[in-house]
């Protein structure tokens, strides 16, 4: 290549840059995932959202037997003979709305209690004290153990006859008689709210607590030289500069809570009380075999998800811009 | 600094707190698991009894070794292969600009918080199709779907805070994108990746909605699936001393794990989260 | 017959111009260095010759043969980077190997190359240590040492002083400069904004502002003959006196420039300039002397020897005619 030629300027324009050949790379890196993802989110996606516009049950979805029924599952107008007008469909279905009121109570309930002890935890574990590592260890085990596993262990903790915090309750005389926690409609959502915020609380402390170390030390002591009252700090200091961290954990954790299914369908017995969407939907799907209507109920679910997930990309001002490597 | 003894006792008893709550309820699932007979339905915060025959029982099951090999099983096998595919898309994602990086990086954080219930149907037709229904291979499959854009959201933030001059050394000796991410990136990764695998680990073995719904037969279940539906011989004896025996062997390993890990994981949440 | 040449050579970033037209020849064997303040664009050239940053209209041509489009391992170029970039998980020896080993060279032949550069770089003993193991100029011998084992037509810099101490920066500039004479071939290109490491290592020297030339030039020409104020004021320290106003009015220019080394303290006041003693530097061999003469900024005098001036002080200063510049309205030099 050195310098054989000592007239003519040769061209390699036929060659690719650098930047080309890394584009068509990553193109290349990209294509097995992108496979993957098509094939085990995309179409199945794409299958559930089509079964919703069909009558498919489980005998009819494998045979190809099942018709088009356009919105019927959503909302459909009937005439009857009389020329009465009824209409059906999961729009107008009172367990569909009782779920959505459960879903939405219990996400707005659970995130609010988790963003509120986290931030407590978080600001306790910010400090310096000795054992503060045991302390972050401990808070990590509710995180670590597995949802049913922790369904199980809290439906033993609130057994009505037998269990320890009904016994606590009655021998401090918080209670007279022994309450059925997990089973009576009036304590089950309780009950899944107590477990629930346990579990992730942890999660939520975390990520604030991140939030919280990356404030800059020097602005707590320029105010403490400035006599600031600290409770005036956390306020005018701390949480304005927390904010981001904090919204993204309650967004992170609101889309968690939407879809909630296993602590509802193991802790309780899963009656108006309790039942959520996702739990409502796969019951049709796979109790009453209704693929139709239990898909447009999971259908409408992932379009409210989907518009939080738009709002945590707008709130969250995410890095993803093509600009930054 | 200057905090009042009133103030440290106050502190003091909020960190007890925290602490007792967050530890209590397995502490007294693991007394419960010693405990038999009628012990078993008094309730008592010290430790009065102990003996191992409930872990007998849960081990004389067969059932139940079953499920544990089949979680260590799926929950392995669907993280090896998030981490495979996960690891040459993050670099494309993190080190290279091209068109449309964003858009995909948005699509892929969206489908990690997908509700699962959402493609279940489509999902159970799929599973039909391939048959392998009633197959570990069936929660494999299921389980990718959040296992993987987790670990390419994950690794896209580990990726992109390694140094742009070492890559740039390595075009320089004549490294392609493949020689960099297998020779270089990958040996400076390898912290990134554990604790990546790690937290998709937990995720796939905690699972319960796709397990529930795609085996059918006792000796293809996965243990979060085991344990809900350990029953006793009649419908309204539950048999609490062995379920908790089965929570305690199957929870103990997840928390040694996050214990030791536990920088790492606390790393890897925050990575996934905050610096989203 | 050059050996390294740029046409036209121009680069953008979206809409902003980072190189705004270069044409520089850089022959077979010379130092060249690239000097010139942050933000200059002196980096995305060489990193343009290098091939990691595309050329967007222009020719780079290495030996007759137009390399725009070439990748960096095919141009025979090495480089050496400001934080050495070593590969942290190899040894000195694997480091120094890979581009070697990934090019398909025999074993023998990469354990031949490895080695020879390691005894130039008398870093032989080191070669079973990992980077961690090893101190900020060790780390840096290392990586020239990688760049040597690739054999290149051209050796590019990017400031690879700049993470190291002041005397740890000394040393390995002497060291960089021993290298060049050794291997008497090597063309290299070594950008730095320091302007002592430019002058002390550089055959030719390239000023570059605003992603233009300034002034290409031996470090005496452009000591002596800079082309701007510019590139007076920017090479040489102390930096040059610039005087305006009725000062320059005298020379018939809109500026004068003029070095610390061509100021005399003289006793009598005709054709001199008056001013006060405000500051004293004593370098030990020689001295500078601060003096407000009215303008915004005092003028700096190199005196040798020992400081004997008193703050405060009346004197007054001749400047040696024949040592001063004339720069016109556009800061460019009168003829």
């Amino acid at each position: 290549m050195r310098g054989n030629n000592n007239h003519a300027i040769k061209h390699n324009s036929a060659e690719l840059n650098l930047q080309q050949q890394r584009v068509i790379a990553a193109y290349k890196l990209l294509v097995p995932m992108l496979i993957m993802l098509v094939f085990v989110a995309a179409w199945p996606l794409f299958r559930s959202i089509s079964f919703s516009f069909t009558d498919a049950t489980s005998n009819t979805i494998f045979n190809g037997q099942s018709n088009w029924v356009g919105f019927d599952n959503y909302l459909e107008r009937r005439v009857r003979s009389n020329g009465e007008v009824s209409w059906r469909g999961v729009l107008v279905d009172s367990d569909w709305w009782n779920a959505v009121w459960n879903t939405i109570r219990f996400s707005v309930v659970s995130v609010s209690l988790e963003a509120f002890f986290g931030l407590l935890i978080a600001l306790v574990l910010n400090m310096q004290f000795r054992g503060r590592g045991f302390v972050r260890a401990a808070i990590l085990i509710p995180w670590a153990i597995p949802t049913v596993v922790s369904a199980r262990m809290w439906g033993w903790m609130l057994n009505d006859q037998f269990g320890i915090i009904n016994h606590i309750m009655m021998s401090i005389g918080l209670i007279s008689e022994p309450i059925a926690w997990t089973a009576s409609s009036d304590t089950a959502m309780l009950a899944v709210l107590i477990v629930d915020v346990w579990k992730t609380t942890p999660f939520m402390a975390l990520l604030i607590l991140a939030g919280l170390q990356m404030i800059p030390r020097d602005m707590y002591e320029a105010a403490k030289i400035d006599g600031v009252h600290p409770i005036r700090v956390f306020f005018r200091i701390t949480l304005p500069l927390l904010k981001p961290a904090i919204m993204i954990a309650i967004i992170f954790r609101g889309l968690d809570a939407l879809r909630i299914f296993d602590l509802i369908y193991l802790l309780t017995p899963q009656s108006d009380a309790t039942v959520t969407m996702s739990v409502l939907s796969y019951r049709e799907i796979q109790q009453f075999g209704d693929y139709g209507e239990g898909s447009a109920m999971s259908t409408l679910l992932f379009l409210i998800i989907t518009a939080f997930v738009l709002l945590y990309i707008k709130l969250g001002k995410l890095d993803l811009a093509e600009g930054k490597s | 600094m200057g905090r009042s003894i009133l103030q440290n006792m106050v502190f003091y008893f909020v960190v007890a707190l925290i602490v007792i709550i967050s530890v209590f309820p397995f502490y007294y699932a693991l007394i419960t698991s010693f405990e038999t007979g009628t012990a078993i339905f008094k309730p008592n915060v010290l430790p009065e009894v102990f003996s191992l025959s409930n872990y007998e029982t849960v081990f004389t099951q067969r059932s139940f070794l079953r499920s544990v090999v089949n979680s260590v099983f799926i929950a392995s096998v669907t993280v090896l292969c998030a981490l495979l595919l996960a690891v040459t898309a993050s670099f494309a994602l993190a080190r290279v600009q091209f068109r449309g990086r964003g858009l995909l990086l948005i699509t892929i954080l969206g489908v990690s918080m997908f509700p699962q219930i959402a493609v279940l149907s489509g999902l159970f037709e799929l599973v039909n199709a391939l048959g392998i229904y009633n197959k570990p291979w069936a929660l494999v499959l299921s389980y990718t779907i959040f296992t993987l854009p987790f670990t390419v959201w994950v690794l896209t933030t580990f990726m992109r805070d390694l140094p742009i001059e070492i890559e740039e050394a390595a075009i320089v000796d004549g490294a392609t994108p493949w020689v960099i991410i297998t020779r270089i990136f990958l040996p400076l990764l390898w912290p990134a990746l554990v604790t990546t695998g790690l937290l998709a680990f937990i995720g796939a073995w905690n699972e319960f909605l796709f397990a529930l719904t795609f085996t059918i037969s006792e000796t293809e279940r996965t243990v979060p699936v085991a344990i809900a539906l350990l029953s006793g011989a009649s419908v309204n004896e539950i048999p609490w001393g062995p379920i908790m025996a089965a929570s305690v062997i199957v929870t103990v390993p997840l928390i040694l794990l996050v214990l030791i890990f536990q920088r790492k994981i606390v790393a890897g949440l925050t990575a996934g989260g905050v610096k989203g | 017959m050059a050996n390294t040449e740029l046409k036209a050579v121009r680069k953008s970033f979206g809409q902003f111009e980072a190189i705004k037209g270069v044409d520089l020849e850089i022959k077979k064997g010379e130092f060249m260095v690239f000097v010139g303040p942050s933000g200059c664009g002196k980096s995305t050239l060489l990193r343009m010759i290098a091939g990691l940053e595309e050329i967007t209209s222009g020719d780079l041509i290495f030996d007759d043969e137009r390399v725009n489009n070439l990748v960096p391992s095919k141009r025979g170029i090495a480089m050496v980077f400001q934080s050495y970039a070593l590969y942290p998980h190899m040894t000195v020896y694997e480091n120094m190997a890979f581009g070697m080993q990934l090019a398909k060279a025999s074993k023998q032949d990469q354990d031949k190359r490895v080695r020879e550069a390691a005894t130039l770089l008398q870093i032989d003993h080191l070669l079973d240590r990992l980077p961690k193991q090893m101190s900020g100029g060790q780390r840096q011998r290392v990586a020239i040492g990688r760049a040597i084992v690739r054999d290149p037509r051209v050796f590019l810099f990017d400031e690879p002083l700049s993470n190291l101490d002041a005397a740890l920066r000394v040393a390995t500039r002497l060291e960089i400069a021993k290298l060049h004479h050794d291997m008497n071939d090597a063309t290299m290109v070594y950008v730095t904004h320091d302007q002592v490491e430019a002058m002390t290592l550089a055959d030719r020297i390239c000023v570059l502002r605003d992603g233009k030339v300034e002034q290409v030039g031996t470090p005496s020409e452009l000591y002596e003959q800079p082309n701007s104020i510019f590139v007076a004021g920017f090479i040489g320290s102390p930096k040059m006196n610039f005087l305006t106003g009725e000062f320059a009015a005298k020379f018939d220019c809109k500026t004068i420039g003029i070095r610390a080394e061509h100021l005399d303290i003289v006793a009598e006041a005709d054709n001199a300039w008056h001013g006060r003693i405000i500051h004293t530097e004593d370098l030990g061999a020689d001295h500078f002397l601060f003096v407000d003469i009215g303008l915004e900024e005092p003028i700096v005098i190199r005196q040798s020897g020992k400081n004997s001036a008193v703050l405060g002080r009346k004197i007054n200063i001749r400047p040696n005619v024949e040592n001063i510049h004339r720069f016109g309205r556009d800061d460019k030099k009168l003829a």
